[in-house]
């Protein structure tokens, strides 16, 4: 600061000299003092930054493996052409839908302000993976290779091809070694693999993605579907998917729906589908309990190492708070150093803990093929947790401020 | 005139129940301000828990303890706050602050008032470390300073506020007889200027002669020692 700029301030401070008196000091007057002491020690200040530097990082890997379960099981329903979804009452996931008659889709159409309805088969189907010849676990959608079902392009583009006997698209998202499979498929060979004693052909490739519940999946026609799952009958469908007339109120005609349905079906807005899709993860799932525990220790790892830093700070300077109390300084004012201690450990830790993330999210998300990014609102969390982590380590560090006791300094 | 030290009838125990020890007796003393009173005695004696007392540092039990005008039996923790304001301290350590600079160090005893922006605190601070023969060191940290410029540093700290009273305790046992020396009429010097009450415990028979009353203490009672001739001279010479 400039002796320029302090002689302009010291004018406006004399005349609010009346006010300050009344106790009201404004911060920037105060030394800084907690930060010039973390300042004075810079091994113990990298420790205090590199211990919630690790916490951030570790919350911020919990949270976005989380998020991507989330993110990733919810990629299906987005994709879906639809603005209303019917499922049986028995679904739990996209992996256990159960079925509905296909009769009730005939009935939604009578609603009015639907426009048409389309059905869904979903089942999980053990194919050989075209590479390794080893068994794998994917998920199979067949549906009318004439009908609008997804907004996916490629699959809209391409599915004019399952109108052929045992035909599937194949999503080059899928976890697993299929590297061989998608390159042939990109230079516009078509593929054949087992699945369960038959063949089927793999003539396209789009993209979906693979979730925490299934490693890939296949796009077929409901007639390729139904000889595939030969125990699967036409009449029992996964999923109803509704569209509505153009300017049609969809909670108003969901509503509709739900009165003129019976209660062997459930009726969702394509948002209330996504939303039990989540729930399913975030409740019945232990995917969010284990995420939620780890995001627990790695808070309760930064309390306890910025505790050490903050503790072993204050109790190096008890002579000196002692001091500060017989010069007249109130118990307020220490305990004002450790938490501004507390924040600029806060801040400085952040950054790191911020930055790290960023590159291990995009390791992560190349090598499980989850969507896993940095989010605003991740951020501000992860930060508001970081804060609260330094106030909890400060406040109970400042219990060792009680020793301050300036009688015995004499 | 107020005598800047009022005590009648003090007393003071340390410890409960069976183990309570009587450290302070009975104890009358009137300090005249701008009066320089050194404390001496065996250790043990009580000077120390007199000074803190003294000092609002530790709370009274009984008897009638006022300093500057202020009764501090039955003060509550602000009050006693408050009233170390009003105080200079000077420690037999130098207590100074190791994150701090000279200036920063001596700065915290303004800051304390509240009433001061950060440029005249600033100015008051240099000022002062002027004075004490610190004009080079402004911006030295304590480690890197000698022991003797520490003591100055903290001289400085406890006389920049111009507090009517001031209080040491032996505030040379740590330094050499030159150093030691030389803080002692600083603080006299500054004293004198800034016509302050020095209260001051010390075993060094080296500064004694700075004193214009000499107390002794011994099992928890006060008594005067002896009246040194210089005493009687005017404080402003």
């Amino acid at each position: 600061m400039t002796a320029r700029s302090t002689s302009s301030r010291s004018t406006s401070a004399r005349s609010t000299r009346g006010f300050r008196r009344s106790g009201l000091r404004p911060l920037r007057q105060r030394t800084p003092l907690g930060w010039l002491q973390l300042r004075h020690e810079p091994g113990r200040l990298i420790v205090a930054i590199a211990g919630i530097a690790f916490a951030d990082v570790l919350m911020f890997t919990q949270l976005g493996f989380m998020a991507s379960v989330y993110d990733a099981n919810t990629r299906f329903h987005h994709a879906l052409d639809a603005d209303i979804v019917l499922i049986s009452p028995k679904a739990q996931n996209l992996q256990n839908l159960s079925t509905f008659p296909r009769r009730r889709l005939l009935q939604a159409r009578d609603v009015p302000g639907v426009s048409d309805a389309e059905g869904l088969y979903v089942s999980t189907l053990t194919w050989k993976n075209p590479d390794t010849r080893f068994d794998a676990t994917v998920q199979m959608f067949g549906f009318d290779p004439d009908a609008r079902v997804f907004t996916i392009p490629a699959v809209m583009a391409q599915q004019n091809l399952l109108k052929q006997p045992d035909t599937v698209l194949f999503d080059r998202g899928a976890r697993g070694p299929y590297q061989a499979t998608i390159a042939a498929l990109e230079q516009g060979r078509t593929l054949s693999t087992e699945s369960e004693r038959r063949t089927l052909q793999i003539a396209g490739l789009y993209a979906l993605g693979a979730s925490f519940g299934s490693d890939g999946t296949l796009m077929a026609s409901d007639q390729t579907f139904l000889r595939q799952f030969q125990k699967r009958q036409a009449g029992s469908l996964s999923l109803g998917l509704v569209r509505l007339n153009h300017g049609a109120d969809t909670e108003l005609v969901a509503e509709r729906m739900r009165r003129h349905l019976p209660n062997d079906v459930r009726v969702f807005t394509k948002a209330g589908y996504v939303a039990f899709e989540q729930a399913y993860w975030t409740r019945t799932s232990p995917v969010g309990v284990i995420f939620g525990m780890g995001t627990v220790m790695a808070f309760v790892v930064g309390v306890v190492i910025v505790y050490q830093v903050l503790s072993a700070d204050v109790a190096s300077h008890l002579a000196e708070y002692a001091t500060f109390r017989a010069m007249g300084f109130r118990n307020r004012y220490l305990l004002l150093v450790v938490f501004e201690q507390a924040m600029v450990l806060a801040s400085l830790g952040f950054v790191p803990g911020f930055v790290l993330p960023i590159g291990i999210y995009a390791l992560a998300s190349k090598a499980t093929f989850l969507p896993i990014a940095m989010t605003v609102v991740r951020a501000v969390n992860v930060f508001l947790l970081t804060v609260l982590m330094c106030v909890a380590s400060g406040a109970i560090a400042t219990r060792r401020l009680q020793a301050a006791d300036p009688a015995e300094l004499f | 005139m107020a005598a800047a030290i009022a005590i009648e009838g003090l007393e003071h125990h340390f410890g409960s129940g069976a183990m309570r020890k009587r450290v302070l007796c009975n104890i009358h003393l009137q300090v005249q301000p701008g009066e320089i009173v050194l404390l001496t005695g065996p250790s043990g004696s009580g000077k120390t828990t007199l000074l803190t007392l003294i000092g609002a540092l530790r709370h009274g039990e009984c008897g009638s303890l006022r300093v500057l005008g202020r009764e501090l039996i039955g003060a509550s923790d602000r009050e006693l706050t408050l009233a170390r304001r009003e105080h200079g301290y000077i420690f037999q350590a130098h207590n100074l602050h190791r994150s701090l600079t000279a200036r920063q160090n001596v700065g915290m005893a303004l800051e304390v008032q509240g009433d001061l922006d950060p440029h005249e605190i600033d100015r008051r601070s240099c000022a002062m470390l002027a004075e004490v023969g610190l004009a080079e060191q402004l911006n030295s940290f304590p480690d890197q300073l000698s022991g003797g410029q520490k003591q100055r540093v903290a001289v400085a700290r406890a006389l920049v506020h111009r507090p009517p009273l001031v209080l040491a305790d032996e505030p040379t046992a740590a330094l050499d007889s030159q150093s030691g020396r030389d803080v002692v009429s600083q603080m006299q010097r500054l004293a004198r200027d800034q016509r302050c009450t020095i209260l001051l415990v010390t075993h060094d028979n080296r500064i004694l002669d700075i004193a214009d009353r000499i107390l002794d203490m011994e099992d928890g009672q006060l008594q005067e020692a002896s009246l040194l001739p210089d005493a009687l001279k005017p404080p402003t010479d």
